[in-house]
């Protein structure tokens, strides 16, 4: 039997076990949308293409799943990029489908006309424009391979209104062949024999794990490697889910705002093993004073990431959860000499010690302002331990990662490489229907939440009882920090001066708002809207220019922190 | 240090855009470029001239390899390979350089393709270094317009370059 395009678009996305996608209808999409209004693939209609591409990447954070979203031509298709940009530098899988004007018209600057293919080149793992639809079905089994192999990454389906009309036989393939895509998912063999010997060699050795940790699901097996050897971990950003926050061995997150325990430790340490991490500057620093008496072991997926900012004694190339696994087989042959490294490292783990002992991460409480890091601390103590948290991004996202002790994958969604402001509240909304019976919430500043605030409509539509904390300084606090701290306090439209009333704002998209201006409210609030069923938005009126500490200044090393006092 | 990079593509929509992209988008520097269909009918071969230290072409080398578009890389630099260039050079060619311009075309083993009472219009191929060397002895006579193809590369011996 012949299909239309658009009917051979949807009958692939369930060969691809696709039940959920995020979008926006529009004239270049109707086709897709008629047939949709049939089909049992759930859609979710957001209020911005922003907040659908958002939503299906936090869908795709915290299931492991392919977010799909479909997004009209032209304006609707060009809202989706910041969203792309952002799964692409967190390697988020996603398909993203765009509707394109008719294939007869393209080039001529038609009605609600944008060239795709050409503005998300640079931030798309791959794109399609699909001219003939006897490509389609085959398209879209190659699209979906390429979003979750490999390095994941977001791909992009463009979609003449034509082609979604025309028909042709559908046979959906059952393999692809990519001749120029061929991931490595085995690492070599005598690679990791020799990264077993360094290992064992090692006097202060320091695991380095980035989000490649949570995307290869090998956390089981990273968690073995740093109780067997005993070797201290160090989180990025994007893995602070990937090893729980409150095990002996973790030292938190390290770089700009990390830990002065990490900092010291990647500083002084003789061995560092980056695993499924990219060396970005913001866990540099200057990278000239980088772990600079340490050799370095680099595992990763993408061979692009190894020696792209700094120097690698042994690359090794490969899966995650392959190289680790056949690391630990390896190291656990060697009973012996895993003894004595665990003696030999001792001394490293006590001079470890000694500095979380001298300088812990802390804050100054207080009895009469909220302080952010308290509300952190709270959430944290009143949810469940597989509670998925999203942030924005700026000083909340921080102190979150500081201060929320994470201990199960994938419950920490924020934008890491892209730093994408009105990020969380879509990202929430995804996982909550990804999951309908967890504990979502998204962590915010006051800044941040009205990027993306119009989602309120959403989660108040699908009856998706995420919690919403706002932490409200009236400022743009992570650049007011700066600000403050180089440029002479002179708070260059950072202040907030209208002040919102975000109670209001709840109520008026039938949300229910709660608010805490005292210390006594915190925790009576975060109770009361863990128990409030559907979305609920909580406003903590917080200390106005606290700031995000430790920090490291711009072009300084990373041991050179700025401390809390 | 320069280094000259052939790169093996799919012959599809946007190919040259996804490897040029790649190139501006980096900060990777790009002296040459010229891409034609290849052996096989649906690859296309790019061979590409760019300048950078090791670090840097590890990375060229690397990134155009993710592409899902690249088949095959392989930077010549430090290999055995036949380079060849085209260039046209139209010239001014008036009473007594005429003579002179004939003379500097024979000795580079170059063809006069067109000839008005003006000038000539010279084609030449060669490695670029001889091609710069041409127009270096051209150049007092007043060159009017130069259009170079970029080199094309292959290494040498009996094994061609299967995809």
């Amino acid at each position: 039997m012949e299909l239309t395009g658009s009917q051979i678009l949807l009958e692939s996305l369930q060969k691809e076990g696709v039940d959920t996608v995020f979008g926006y209808p529009g004239g270049a999409v109707i086709n897709i949308y008629d047939d949709l209004y049939d089909s049992s693939i759930e859609h979710i209609l957001t209020r911005h293409e922003q907040g659908a591409v958002h939503a299906a990447d936090g869908y795709a954070r915290c299931t492991g799943k392919v977010g799909v979203i479909i997004a009209t031509s032209g304006p609707g298709a060009t809202n989706t990029v910041t969203g792309i940009a952002t799964a692409y530098m967190d390697s988020i899988p996603m398909v993203i489908i765009t509707g394109q004007v008719p294939t007869p018209l393209i080039g001529n600057d038609a009605f609600q006309e944008a060239d795709m293919c050409g503005i998300t080149r640079p931030c798309t793992k791959h794109n399609f424009l699909v001219k003939d639809v006897r490509d389609l079905a085959r398209t879209i089994k190659e699209a979906f391979y390429i979003a979750r192999t490999g390095r994941p990454g977001p791909v992009l389906i463009d979609l003449p209104k034509d082609v979604q009309v025309a028909k042709c036989k559908f046979k959906y393939p059952e393999t692809v062949s990519l001749r120029g895509y061929k991931p490595t998912y085995s690492g070599n063999s005598r690679q990791i024999d020799k990264a077993a010997k360094m290992l064992l060699q090692a006097r202060r050795p320091v695991l380095y794990v980035g989000g490649g940790i949570n995307s290869s699901s090998s956390n089981a097996e990273l968690i073995k490697l740093a109780e067997m050897t005993q070797s201290p971990v160090t989180t990025t950003l994007m893995a602070m889910s990937g090893f729980p926050q409150g095990h002996p061995l973790c030292l938190g997150m390290l770089g700009m705002h990390g830990t002065f325990y990490a900092n010291m430790s990647v500083t002084d340490c003789d061995l560092l093993i980056a695993i499924g991490a990219r060396f970005d500057d913001r866990v540099t620093g200057r990278i000239d004073s980088f772990a600079q008496k340490a050799k370095i072991i680099h595992i990763d997926i993408d061979p692009t990431t190894i020696k792209k900012n700094v120097a690698v004694d042994l690359p090794i190339v490969g899966d995650l959860k392959d190289v680790l696994g056949k690391l630990c087989d390896k190291l656990s042959e060697q009973a012996e000499s895993l003894q004595k490294l665990v003696k030999n490292t001792a001394k490293w783990r006590e001079t470890i010690d000694e500095w979380k002992q001298a300088h812990p991460m802390g804050y100054e409480s207080s009895d009469t302002i909220i302080k952010p890091q308290f509300v952190i601390e709270k959430v944290r103590e009143l949810t469940e331990d597989n509670a998925i948290i999203s942030t924005e991004v700026g000083q909340h996202q921080m102190w979150t990662a500081q201060f929320f002790q994470f201990s199960q994958p994938r419950t920490f969604l924020t934008s890491g490489g892209l730093g994408t402001m009105g990020f969380g509240l879509p990202a929430a909304l995804g996982a909550q229907v990804a999951f309908p019976d967890r504990q979502v919430i998204d962590i915010s500043g006051d800044g941040s939440f009205q990027m993306n605030s119009q989602e309120l409509a959403t989660l108040v539509q699908y009856k998706l009882p995420v919690k919403i904390v706002i932490l409200n300084n009236n400022y743009l606090g992570m650049v007011r920090q700066w600000q403050q701290m180089f440029f002479d306090r002179r708070y260059s439209q950072t202040v907030m001066e209208l002040p919102i009333d975000f109670v209001k704002l709840a109520e008026a998209y039938g949300a229910t708002g709660l608010q805490a201006t005292e210390v006594a409210d915190v925790e009576k609030v975060i109770k009361q809207a863990l128990e409030t069923p559907g979305p609920v938005l909580m406003e903590f009126k917080i200390s106005s220019e606290e700031n995000v500490l430790p920090m490291v200044p711009a072009g300084k090393g990373i041991h050179e922190m700025v401390l809390a006092s | 240090m320069k280094h000259t990079i052939s790169v093996l593509v799919e012959n599809e929509f946007g190919v040259l855009a996804r490897v040029s992209g790649l190139f501006s988008g980096r900060g990777f520097n790009i002296e040459s470029l010229s891409v034609a269909p290849s052996l096989e009918p649906n690859l296309s071969r790019i061979t590409l001239v760019t300048r950078g230290d090791d670090r840097i072409l590890e990375q060229i080398n690397k990134q155009l390899n993710k592409l899902i578009s690249t088949i095959k890389v392989i930077d010549f630099t430090g290999e055995e390979y036949v380079e060849r260039e085209l260039a046209l050079i139209k010239v001014a060619a008036e009473a007594e350089s005429r003579a002179e311009a004939l003379r500097i075309v024979d000795i580079f083993r170059a063809k006069v393709v067109d000839v008005t009472p003006k000038s000539y219009t010279i084609e030449i191929t060669g490695a670029s270094a001889k091609i710069d060397g041409l127009i270096e002895l051209l150049r007092p006579m007043g060159i009017k317009e130069i259009v170079r193809s970029g080199p094309v590369v292959m290494g040498r011996g009996a094994k061609g370059v299967a995809s």
